[in-house]
Protein backbone atom coordinates (compact mmCIF):
# COMPACT_ATOMS: atom_id res chain seq x y z
CA UNK A 1 0.00 0.00 0.00
CA UNK A 2 0.72 3.07 -0.68
CA UNK A 3 2.01 5.32 1.86
CA UNK A 4 0.09 8.65 2.20
CA UNK A 5 1.88 11.97 3.41
CA UNK A 6 -0.04 15.16 4.15
CA UNK A 7 1.78 18.45 3.46
CA UNK A 8 0.67 20.91 5.93
CA UNK A 9 0.43 24.48 4.10
CA UNK A 10 0.39 27.48 6.09
CA UNK A 11 -0.01 31.11 4.69
CA UNK A 12 3.30 31.41 3.84
CA UNK A 13 4.26 28.07 2.59
CA UNK A 14 6.68 27.80 0.06
CA UNK A 15 7.89 24.13 -0.16
CA UNK A 16 5.26 21.98 -0.07
CA UNK A 17 5.02 21.44 -3.76
CA UNK A 18 8.51 20.16 -3.78
CA UNK A 19 7.73 18.15 -0.36
CA UNK A 20 4.62 16.63 -2.09
CA UNK A 21 7.07 15.98 -5.79
CA UNK A 22 9.88 14.52 -3.77
CA UNK A 23 7.86 12.02 -2.06
CA UNK A 24 5.80 10.85 -4.74
CA UNK A 25 8.87 10.27 -6.55
CA UNK A 26 10.08 8.10 -3.22
CA UNK A 27 7.00 6.10 -4.28
CA UNK A 28 5.11 7.64 -1.51
CA UNK A 29 1.82 9.86 -2.42
CA UNK A 30 2.01 13.16 -1.26
CA UNK A 31 -1.39 16.03 -0.87
CA UNK A 32 -1.51 18.84 0.51
CA UNK A 33 -3.79 19.31 3.91
CA UNK A 34 -4.80 23.17 4.82
CA UNK A 35 -3.88 24.60 8.20
CA UNK A 36 -7.15 25.55 9.24
CA UNK A 37 -8.17 21.73 8.94
CA UNK A 38 -9.40 20.13 12.25
CA UNK A 39 -8.42 16.71 10.79
CA UNK A 40 -5.69 15.16 8.88
CA UNK A 41 -7.95 12.67 7.29
CA UNK A 42 -6.23 9.34 6.88
CA UNK A 43 -2.75 10.27 6.23
CA UNK A 44 0.32 8.22 7.71
CA UNK A 45 2.25 10.75 8.12
CA UNK A 46 2.34 14.31 8.23
CA UNK A 47 5.23 17.11 6.81
CA UNK A 48 5.52 20.41 7.83
CA UNK A 49 7.11 22.27 4.74
CA UNK A 50 9.61 24.83 5.02
CA UNK A 51 8.36 28.63 4.47
CA UNK A 52 7.71 31.10 6.39
CA UNK A 53 4.36 30.10 7.85
CA UNK A 54 1.90 33.51 9.35
CA UNK A 55 5.02 35.96 7.69
CA UNK A 56 6.88 34.70 10.48
CA UNK A 57 5.44 37.51 12.20
CA UNK A 58 6.48 37.56 16.00
CA UNK A 59 8.65 34.68 15.66
CA UNK A 60 9.05 32.04 13.48
CA UNK A 61 6.29 29.51 13.63
CA UNK A 62 4.97 31.48 16.81
CA UNK A 63 1.54 32.18 14.78
CA UNK A 64 1.56 29.04 12.98
CA UNK A 65 1.65 26.85 15.91
CA UNK A 66 -1.93 27.77 16.98
CA UNK A 67 -3.10 27.33 13.42
CA UNK A 68 -6.24 24.94 13.75
CA UNK A 69 -4.68 22.04 11.99
CA UNK A 70 -2.14 21.89 14.58
CA UNK A 71 -3.89 20.38 17.63
CA UNK A 72 -4.68 17.16 15.12
CA UNK A 73 -0.90 17.41 14.26
CA UNK A 74 -0.16 16.89 17.86
CA UNK A 75 -2.63 14.11 18.65
CA UNK A 76 -1.16 11.95 15.51
CA UNK A 77 2.35 12.77 16.96
CA UNK A 78 1.41 11.08 20.27
CA UNK A 79 0.11 8.27 18.91
CA UNK A 80 3.06 8.18 17.57
CA UNK A 81 2.60 8.94 13.45
CA UNK A 82 5.60 10.03 11.99
CA UNK A 83 5.68 13.82 11.85
CA UNK A 84 8.79 15.67 10.34
CA UNK A 85 9.01 19.30 10.25
CA UNK A 86 11.37 21.02 7.79
CA UNK A 87 13.17 24.06 7.83
CA UNK A 88 9.99 26.79 8.85
CA UNK A 89 8.72 23.33 9.56
CA UNK A 90 11.18 22.49 12.22
CA UNK A 91 10.79 25.96 13.67
CA UNK A 92 6.94 24.92 14.38
CA UNK A 93 7.66 22.03 16.35
CA UNK A 94 9.68 23.89 18.27
CA UNK A 95 6.99 26.62 19.25
CA UNK A 96 4.43 23.97 19.09
CA UNK A 97 6.45 22.17 21.94
CA UNK A 98 6.63 18.71 20.66
CA UNK A 99 10.19 19.10 19.78
CA UNK A 100 12.71 21.06 22.63
CA UNK A 101 14.85 24.57 22.12
CA UNK A 102 14.19 27.37 19.98
CA UNK A 103 15.55 28.26 16.27
CA UNK A 104 16.98 31.52 16.65
CA UNK A 105 18.89 34.13 13.95
CA UNK A 106 21.83 32.88 12.04
CA UNK A 107 25.19 33.61 13.95
CA UNK A 108 26.22 35.71 11.01
CA UNK A 109 23.47 37.80 10.35
CA UNK A 110 23.00 36.02 6.62
CA UNK A 111 20.10 34.53 5.15
CA UNK A 112 21.66 31.35 4.33
CA UNK A 113 21.07 29.36 0.86
CA UNK A 114 23.86 27.23 0.03
CA UNK A 115 24.38 23.09 0.37
CA UNK A 116 25.57 21.76 3.70
CA UNK A 117 27.25 18.28 4.46
CA UNK A 118 25.46 16.59 7.47
CA UNK A 119 26.39 13.75 9.55
CA UNK A 120 24.03 11.09 10.56
CA UNK A 121 23.98 10.89 14.28
CA UNK A 122 20.88 8.48 14.85
CA UNK A 123 19.03 6.36 12.79
CA UNK A 124 16.29 5.93 15.22
CA UNK A 125 14.20 8.45 14.20
CA UNK A 126 11.48 8.07 10.65
CA UNK A 127 14.40 10.23 8.32
CA UNK A 128 17.29 8.26 9.07
CA UNK A 129 16.38 5.02 9.70
CA UNK A 130 17.63 3.82 6.24
CA UNK A 131 21.11 5.31 6.94
CA UNK A 132 23.99 4.51 9.21
CA UNK A 133 25.26 6.75 11.76
CA UNK A 134 28.63 8.57 10.43
CA UNK A 135 26.91 8.80 6.61
CA UNK A 136 27.65 12.18 5.36
CA UNK A 137 24.56 13.85 3.59
CA UNK A 138 24.67 16.53 0.87
CA UNK A 139 21.43 18.21 1.65
CA UNK A 140 20.95 22.12 0.85
CA UNK A 141 19.49 24.48 3.65
CA UNK A 142 18.07 28.16 3.43
CA UNK A 143 17.00 29.84 6.11
CA UNK A 144 17.87 33.11 8.13
CA UNK A 145 16.65 32.00 11.62
CA UNK A 146 18.97 28.42 11.79
CA UNK A 147 20.97 28.42 14.64
CA UNK A 148 19.44 26.09 17.05
CA UNK A 149 19.15 27.23 20.92
CA UNK A 150 18.19 25.55 23.95
CA UNK A 151 19.68 25.37 27.65
CA UNK A 152 22.67 23.15 28.73
CA UNK A 153 19.59 20.82 30.63
CA UNK A 154 18.12 20.66 27.57
CA UNK A 155 21.52 19.67 25.26
CA UNK A 156 22.55 16.76 28.25
CA UNK A 157 19.25 15.60 27.82
CA UNK A 158 19.11 15.19 24.59
CA UNK A 159 22.97 13.93 24.20
CA UNK A 160 22.16 10.99 26.88
CA UNK A 161 19.25 10.32 25.05
CA UNK A 162 20.61 10.12 20.92
CA UNK A 163 18.32 12.38 20.36
CA UNK A 164 20.44 14.66 18.07
CA UNK A 165 19.54 13.24 14.25
CA UNK A 166 21.90 15.25 12.26
CA UNK A 167 24.18 17.54 12.90
CA UNK A 168 26.77 20.59 10.04
CA UNK A 169 30.03 18.98 9.10
CA UNK A 170 31.12 22.74 9.15
CA UNK A 171 29.03 24.51 11.27
CA UNK A 172 27.28 27.49 8.82
CA UNK A 173 24.90 29.42 11.73
CA UNK A 174 26.23 28.75 15.24
CA UNK A 175 23.74 26.25 16.05
CA UNK A 176 24.35 24.92 19.20
CA UNK A 177 26.41 21.74 19.01
CA UNK A 178 26.48 21.83 15.28
CA UNK A 179 22.62 20.23 15.36
CA UNK A 180 21.06 20.40 11.86
CA UNK A 181 18.18 18.41 13.39
CA UNK A 182 16.39 16.49 16.21
CA UNK A 183 14.21 14.04 17.02
CA UNK A 184 11.67 13.05 20.27
CA UNK A 185 11.92 9.92 22.01
CA UNK A 186 10.06 8.12 20.27
CA UNK A 187 11.55 9.03 17.05
CA UNK A 188 8.10 9.52 15.21
CA UNK A 189 9.18 13.20 15.54
CA UNK A 190 11.85 14.86 13.86
CA UNK A 191 12.90 18.41 12.95
CA UNK A 192 15.93 19.60 11.17
CA UNK A 193 16.67 22.94 9.31
CA UNK A 194 18.38 21.19 5.82
CA UNK A 195 15.63 20.27 3.04
CA UNK A 196 15.61 16.73 1.91
CA UNK A 197 13.19 17.89 -0.54
CA UNK A 198 15.52 19.81 -2.31
CA UNK A 199 18.56 16.70 -2.39
CA UNK A 200 16.07 14.23 -4.09
CA UNK A 201 16.41 14.44 -7.66
CA UNK A 202 19.87 13.70 -9.54
CA UNK A 203 19.21 16.98 -11.53
CA UNK A 204 19.51 19.09 -8.19
CA UNK A 205 22.92 17.84 -7.34
CA UNK A 206 22.26 15.11 -4.69
CA UNK A 207 19.69 12.57 -4.18
CA UNK A 208 20.67 12.33 -0.22
CA UNK A 209 17.32 14.01 0.99
CA UNK A 210 15.55 11.08 -0.74
CA UNK A 211 17.05 8.59 1.37
CA UNK A 212 15.69 10.28 4.25
CA UNK A 213 12.23 10.92 2.87
CA UNK A 214 12.37 6.69 1.84
CA UNK A 215 12.72 6.46 5.43
CA UNK A 216 9.74 8.35 6.04
CA UNK A 217 7.27 6.62 4.16
CA UNK A 218 8.83 3.38 4.91
CA UNK A 219 6.31 3.00 7.45
CA UNK A 220 4.84 -0.70 8.78
CA UNK B 1 -16.91 47.71 35.60
CA UNK B 2 -13.89 46.76 33.72
CA UNK B 3 -11.01 49.44 32.94
CA UNK B 4 -8.62 50.39 30.66
CA UNK B 5 -4.57 49.43 31.18
CA UNK B 6 -1.57 50.86 28.82
CA UNK B 7 0.55 47.73 28.73
CA UNK B 8 4.19 47.61 27.47
CA UNK B 9 5.96 44.35 26.66
CA UNK B 10 9.36 44.15 26.49
CA UNK B 11 11.10 41.41 25.17
CA UNK B 12 14.40 40.17 25.33
CA UNK B 13 17.09 38.00 24.79
CA UNK B 14 17.89 35.83 27.55
CA UNK B 15 21.32 36.43 28.95
CA UNK B 16 23.84 34.28 27.49
CA UNK B 17 21.87 34.00 24.65
CA UNK B 18 24.29 35.75 21.82
CA UNK B 19 22.74 38.61 20.06
CA UNK B 20 24.70 38.97 16.49
CA UNK B 21 22.41 42.05 15.94
CA UNK B 22 23.37 43.57 19.12
CA UNK B 23 27.02 43.01 18.31
CA UNK B 24 26.83 44.36 14.63
CA UNK B 25 25.63 47.39 16.23
CA UNK B 26 28.02 47.44 19.25
CA UNK B 27 30.97 47.40 16.45
CA UNK B 28 29.74 50.30 14.30
CA UNK B 29 29.05 52.52 17.36
CA UNK B 30 33.24 53.51 17.57
CA UNK B 31 32.88 54.27 13.58
CA UNK B 32 30.53 57.11 14.34
CA UNK B 33 32.67 57.89 17.24
CA UNK B 34 30.33 56.56 20.09
CA UNK B 35 33.14 54.93 21.94
CA UNK B 36 32.78 53.65 25.59
CA UNK B 37 29.14 51.51 24.42
CA UNK B 38 28.68 47.89 25.66
CA UNK B 39 25.77 45.66 26.37
CA UNK B 40 24.36 46.55 23.52
CA UNK B 41 21.11 44.12 23.26
CA UNK B 42 18.22 44.56 20.65
CA UNK B 43 14.91 42.96 21.75
CA UNK B 44 11.09 44.54 21.15
CA UNK B 45 8.58 46.19 22.27
CA UNK B 46 4.54 45.48 22.48
CA UNK B 47 2.39 47.90 23.18
CA UNK B 48 -1.46 47.74 23.58
CA UNK B 49 -4.45 48.05 25.68
CA UNK B 50 -5.79 45.88 27.85
CA UNK B 51 -9.94 45.95 29.38
CA UNK B 52 -9.66 44.39 33.07
CA UNK B 53 -11.60 44.78 36.26
CA UNK B 54 -8.51 45.93 38.15
CA UNK B 55 -4.50 46.17 37.78
CA UNK B 56 -3.70 42.85 39.11
CA UNK B 57 -6.22 41.27 36.86
CA UNK B 58 -4.57 43.14 34.13
CA UNK B 59 -1.20 41.90 34.84
CA UNK B 60 -1.76 38.15 35.32
CA UNK B 61 -3.59 38.29 31.58
CA UNK B 62 -0.44 39.94 30.05
CA UNK B 63 1.94 37.54 31.67
CA UNK B 64 -0.11 34.10 30.53
CA UNK B 65 -0.16 36.02 27.02
CA UNK B 66 3.67 36.27 27.52
CA UNK B 67 4.33 32.87 28.18
CA UNK B 68 1.85 31.45 25.54
CA UNK B 69 2.33 33.88 22.44
CA UNK B 70 4.28 36.97 23.36
CA UNK B 71 7.70 35.91 23.89
CA UNK B 72 9.48 32.58 24.18
CA UNK B 73 11.20 31.55 27.35
CA UNK B 74 13.60 29.27 25.40
CA UNK B 75 14.95 32.23 24.39
CA UNK B 76 13.39 35.53 25.47
CA UNK B 77 12.81 37.47 28.82
CA UNK B 78 9.81 39.61 29.27
CA UNK B 79 9.04 42.63 31.35
CA UNK B 80 5.95 44.28 31.83
CA UNK B 81 5.43 47.24 32.20
CA UNK B 82 1.26 48.33 33.32
CA UNK B 83 -0.59 51.52 34.17
CA UNK B 84 -3.76 52.87 33.60
CA UNK B 85 -5.34 54.19 30.23
CA UNK B 86 -5.31 58.15 30.70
Amino acid sequence: MTTRVGVVVFPGSNCEHDVVEAVDAVGGSGELLWHKDNSLGDVDAVVLPGGFAHGDYLRTGAMARFSPIMDAVTRFAQDGGPVVGICNGFQILTEAKLLPGALYKNQGLKFLCQPAVLRVESTASVLTRRLKVGDELDVPINHFEGNYVCSEETLAVLRENDLIVLTYQDNPNGATADIAGIRNGNGNVVGLMPHPERAANPLLGSTDGAQMLKGLIDIG
Amino acid sequence: MSKGFVVIVEVSLREGIADPEGLTIERALPALGFNGVSDVRVGKSLRFVVEAPDESEARRQVESMCERFLANPVIEDVEITLGPLT
